[in-house]
Parts: C-alpha cells; structure tokens; sequence
C-alpha cells in the first residue's frame, strides 16, 4: 500500500462530514423560535415583507425541497441574502475572510515558534527551571480567557509603552505583520499551552526509546542525537496535536478580532447575531466548519508525508 | 514493542530507579495540588455565598460621587466603575453566575454524555457507528462558532448559553467514554459479569461505569474551566448575560472602553476568572493522580 493509499477513503469521508455540515447549519435556523420572519424584521414587520422573507428563505416549503434549495444556492456559491446590509451573503463573508485567514495563518506560525523550543527543552530538561517555568506559565495560560489576555496586552503594549496600535489591520504585509502582532500572539499564547505540554511529554517519551539509545551507542554526538532523532521524532507526535487545536485557534480568533475590531469573520459573527442577520451567521458558521475539516484534511495529510507509519491508518 | 537490542543492564536499572523516585516524589505533590486546588474553590465559593456580608454595597447600586476610584480607595477595595459601583461586590456577586455555569453547564453534560457515551460503546453496531459519525459533525464545528450560531438563533441571554452548552458539549464525553467503554467490554471483569448471569444494566452501571469513569471525571474539571471561560466569553460578546449584570465577562467588556483611564475595571474580573480556572486545573490534575495513576 503507498503512503497516501487510504487518501480516497479519507477523502469519502470528508465528503460525508461536509454534507452533514451542510445539514446542521441548515437546521440552525430551525432553531429560531416562533416566526423567523418576525425574528428578521423585528420592528419593520409587515405582512408582505414577512412574505418576502419567507420566500426568499423558501420557508413556505416543504422542509427537504427547502435543503434542496439550500444546497442548490450553495453549489451555485449563494449563502442567501443578507438583511441587514442589503447585499449577497456571499459578498459579505467573502470580504471579512482575508483578516481572519492572516491571523489564523499568523497565530499558527507564532505558536510554532512559541512552544517547539520551550516545549522540546522543557522535555529534555525535565524537572529543572525551563520546566518548572513552563509549567506554571502555561498552566496560568490555560486559566485565562483569550480575550482578556488581549487587554491586558493592549494595556501594556499600547497604552503604557505605545509599541503596537491598539487597533485595525493596517496595509500591506508588512502593516498586517505589525498591526496583527498582539492579536496573533494573544491567540499564539493560549494555543501553545496544549503544544507545549505535548510536544514535552513526546520529547521525554522518546528519550527512553530503544533507537535513542542505540544512536549513542553507536557514538554519535549526542546533540545530533538531539537534533536527528529525538526532536524530529518528537515532532512527529505533535503534528496531530497542532492540527486538531488549530480548530481551539479559531474559537481564539473570534474572541480577539473583537478584542481589537478587526474587520474579519469573528466580528462579522458577533455583529450578525446583534443584527440578527440569520444567514450571514449561518454562512460564517458553514465558511469556519468547511475551513476546520480542511485544516484537518492537511494535518493527516501533512502527517502522512512526515510519517510512514501514518499512513497506513488514515480513514480508520 | 518486540524485544530487541537493549541498553546495558546497569543503564536500565538507573532509567528505572530515576523514573520510580520521580514518581513517588510526583505523588506527593500531586496530592497537594488537589488540596490546593479545592482549598481555593472552597475559598471561592465561601466569598461569593458570604458577599452580602463581605461587601456593603449592592452590585448595581450606583454612586455618582465616587465613580471611578481606583483601587485601594478607603470603602472601596477593588475601586469603582464609571457609574460608582462597587467593583469587589460586583466581582463577588458576579462569580455567582460565573460559578453556576461552570456547575450547571459542565454537570450536565457530564452525567448525559457519559450516559450516551456507555450505552452506544456498550451495545455497539448500527447506533454506534450513528453515534461516532454525529460526534465526528460535532468536532467539525468551532466549537465557540457552533455556541454562538445556537445562540443566535435563541437570542442571546444566559439561559439561552446553557443550552447551547448543553446541545453541543455532550459530544466530548460522549467520545471518550465510548473509548473507555470499548475496551472494558472485552475485559475479564466485564465477561465474569456477564457469566454470572448479570443483566446489560447492571453490568453497564455497576461494573463498566464505576472502572471507567475517572477519565471523564478528570476531563470534566478541564471542561469546567472551558465552561467558565466561555461563560465570559459570551458575556464580553455581549451574546450571554447582558449588562448591567456583573458577570465576569461583562464586566471586562464594560472595563474596556475604560481602558486608557481605569485600568482596574477590565483587568480585575479577568483576575477572578484566573483565580478559579487555576483551582479547577489543580483539582483535575490531582484527580487525574489520584483516580488514574498509571496514566502519568
């Protein structure tokens, strides 16, 4: 079997999460109580408006011709039509999609850099300073909300020492290099915890490994013991780790583009459901979930690449 | 893993003994950890049951006179906001709410998901496989994302949050206590059980439950923090409790757009939500020795 042999399989059943994907989104407005119409207008009901809407919405049909309906805009790339600003889903999302990309992609590098040297020497150091810092560090990191973590950063960053803006995300690489440095490292932070602690318990565990000791053995170097064998093998455990909290990563983006107002996908979800704009949210929440199952698409495939081993067990 | 080539004998011997001193030395502290993690519980929830006695001021009342002092301020510990009020009893009064979803939230998502967790590990096949496809959707979603999608559509208010809780974390037990579940069915506990003639409950409840369920015990305590956080989170998005609630998150909120002049009214909840978060990340790490000490 080759090393991407079970890809198709794993990629059946990416199929079959995206279609349930589509299903729970679609059933979201199901959840709205009494009369989505009323819920829409609120104040500005009338009784052909409310008959606009659910037409529009296809409310006036039965409930699989409407997730026909659904799914049929959606392959046409329609998330339906946004009420409060009066222009396609689509469009909308589509424009806060690029600051929440570049802070997804930016937190992620952040964090790499972050946890894999305190994580790695925290596991070879067990016990003594790095480790014992580490610890109390991110244990304290666990315990504190993102958002506020982000204030007290602002507080520090931009207020007392006006280092950083406080807000916005400014032009061009290297203006969203600056301006999204706090947000990225507040996210970066709190998603390092997790790594740090795993990449430390893979480091110690692959110290004790029987290859480690055979390299010694043989005379090798014991810092490119360090460096060929343990820390990459202690990676390789972690990459799944990395790809499965990239998804706590954008729980983490919500919060802090609102910390910062920065004009991406969290802010427009926190504003939408303010203006109760039902498919701006419902589109938000599909746009997130697709973005989660294709982080974890590459994780497997990422570790498939790095680790022979994998690739026999993916779609297991 | 085969046996193979192995270090010298002596070498091994030293491994060993280093990594048995290490643990009992690890023991030790962990149970400290759990006495100190619930000793500041205890100490948390003494505060706010006891705040109409520590504090003299109502959370809401307002002191036009005395807004924004800062902390230290003779009668206010902990200062005041811009409308005068109290900032200590605000906290105190607003851990009440922080704390009953931590509880609220996390209790019964526990008790549901493991219940659904045991019966779908237990009997296995169709429902099963039902089961793990639907926490695989689940695990698809952001979970904030998920939280704030359910409670846009209820509109945003704290019962509205339980539920969204409820709806979506029941998922996580449910996977792990499915896992722990698959492998005790096929132990010689669970098949002497079962030859004795017990019926599936019993066997399920009495045996299987009570050898397993350290392991969702333990993830609860890190889930109670995950439940406090978002409780904030929620209130700080102005999508769970409303102001002028003294929720903890709120109040951060609240304190942000007073961040250039009083630095105290933002920072200060966040103080409280640290506080608790460590002592339920303590008390899961001394449980996590405690009830399960092979795992570490």
């Amino acid at each position: 079997m080759s090393r991407f042999g079970s890809l198709p399989r794993r990629l059946v059943h990416v199929a079959i999460v995206l279609l349930g994907i589509t299903l729970v989104t679609f059933f979201l407005l199901r959840l709205i109580p009494g009369d989505p119409a009323l819920a829409i207008l609120g104040s500005s009901y009338t009784h052909a408006r409310a008959q606009a809407i659910d037409s529009g919405l296809g409310l006036n049909r039965p409930i699989w011709s409407q997730y026909g309906l659904f799914m049929n805009h959606l392959f046409h790339g329609s998330l339906g039509f946004s009420y409060f600003y009066h222009e396609s889903a689509t469009r909308v999302i589509l424009n806060h999609i690029p600051p929440t990309l570049f802070l997804i992609a930016y937190s992620a590098v952040l964090a790499a850099l972050i946890s894999l040297p305190i994580g790695f020497f925290a596991g070879l150091r067990r016990g003594r300073a790095v480790d014992q810092f580490s610890r109390v560090f991110f244990t304290l990191s666990f315990a504190m909300p993102a958002f506020w973590l982000g204030i007290i950063f602002i507080l520090i960053f931009s207020v007392h020492l006006p280092v950083f803006p406080i807000s916005g995300f400014g032009s061009g690489l290297i203006g969203h290099l600056y301006y999204l440095f706090l947000p990225a490292l507040t996210i970066a932070l709190s998603f390092s915890t997790v790594l740090v602690r795993s990449l430390r318990t893979s480091t110690i565990t692959t110290l004790r490994a029987e290859f480690v000791d055979t390299a010694q053995m043989k005379g090798i170097a014991w810092s490119q013991v360090l460096r060929r064998h343990v820390f990459r093998n202690a990676v390789l455990a972690v990459v799944a780790v990395y790809g499965v909290n990239l998804a706590y990563l954008i729980s983490g983006t919500v919060l802090v583009e609102n910390v910062f107002s920065l004009p991406g996908l969290g802010t427009l979800l926190v504003n939408s459901v303010t203006d109760r704009d039902y498919p701006v949210v419902q589109g938000v929440t599909l746009v997130f979930a697709v973005l989660i199952v294709t982080i974890n698409l590459l994780t497997d495939v990422v570790q498939a690449a790095l680790d022979p081993r994998v690739g026999q067990e993916i779609g297991t | 893993m085969s046996a193979g080539w192995v270090a010298s004998p002596s070498e091994l011997l030293m491994k060993a003994a280093t990594r048995a001193s290490a643990r009992r030395r690890s023991t030790v502290r962990r149970r400290l950890t759990l006495i100190a993690g619930l000793a500041m519980l205890f100490l948390a929830i003494a505060a706010i049951t006891l705040a109409p006695i520590l504090v003299s001021q109502p959370p809401n009342t307002i002191d036009a006179l005395n807004t924004l002092a800062p902390p230290l301020t003779p009668g206010h510990l902990l200062g005041t906001d811009q409308f005068g009020r109290d900032v200590l009893s605000r906290i105190l009064y607003g851990g009440r709410i922080d704390l009953a979803i931590a509880f609220g939230a996390t209790i019964v998502t526990l008790v549901g998901g493991t219940f659904i967790g045991l019966v779908a590990g237990y009997l296995g096949g169709r429902w099963d496989s039902v089961l793990m496809r639907l926490v695989d959707l689940f695990f698809a979603f952001p979970f904030l994302v998920l939280v704030i999608a359910i409670i846009a559509m209820l509109g945003p208010s704290i019962f509205n949050m339980f539920v969204a809780i409820w709806i979506t974390s029941w998922v996580a037990y449910a996977r792990i206590q499915r896992a722990q579940t698959v492998v005790a069915k096929r132990q010689q506990y669970v098949l002497a059980a079962r030859a004795l003639g017990y019926g599936h409950l019993r066997v399920m409840f009495r045996h299987i439950l009570p050898n397993t369920a350290s392991a969702v015990i333990v993830f609860s305590m890190v889930d109670a923090i995950g439940n406090i956080i978002l409780a904030a989170s929620l209130g700080f998005l102005g999508l769970g409790a409303q102001p002028p609630s003294p929720e903890w998150g709120t109040m951060i909120a609240d304190g942000q757009n007073y961040i250039l002049s009083a630095w105290w009214l933002a920072t200060i909840p966040g103080l409280a939500i640290v506080f608790v978060g460590i002592a339920f990340s303590l008390i899961g790490d001394g449980l996590a020795d405690l009830l399960r000490p092979g795992d570490r």
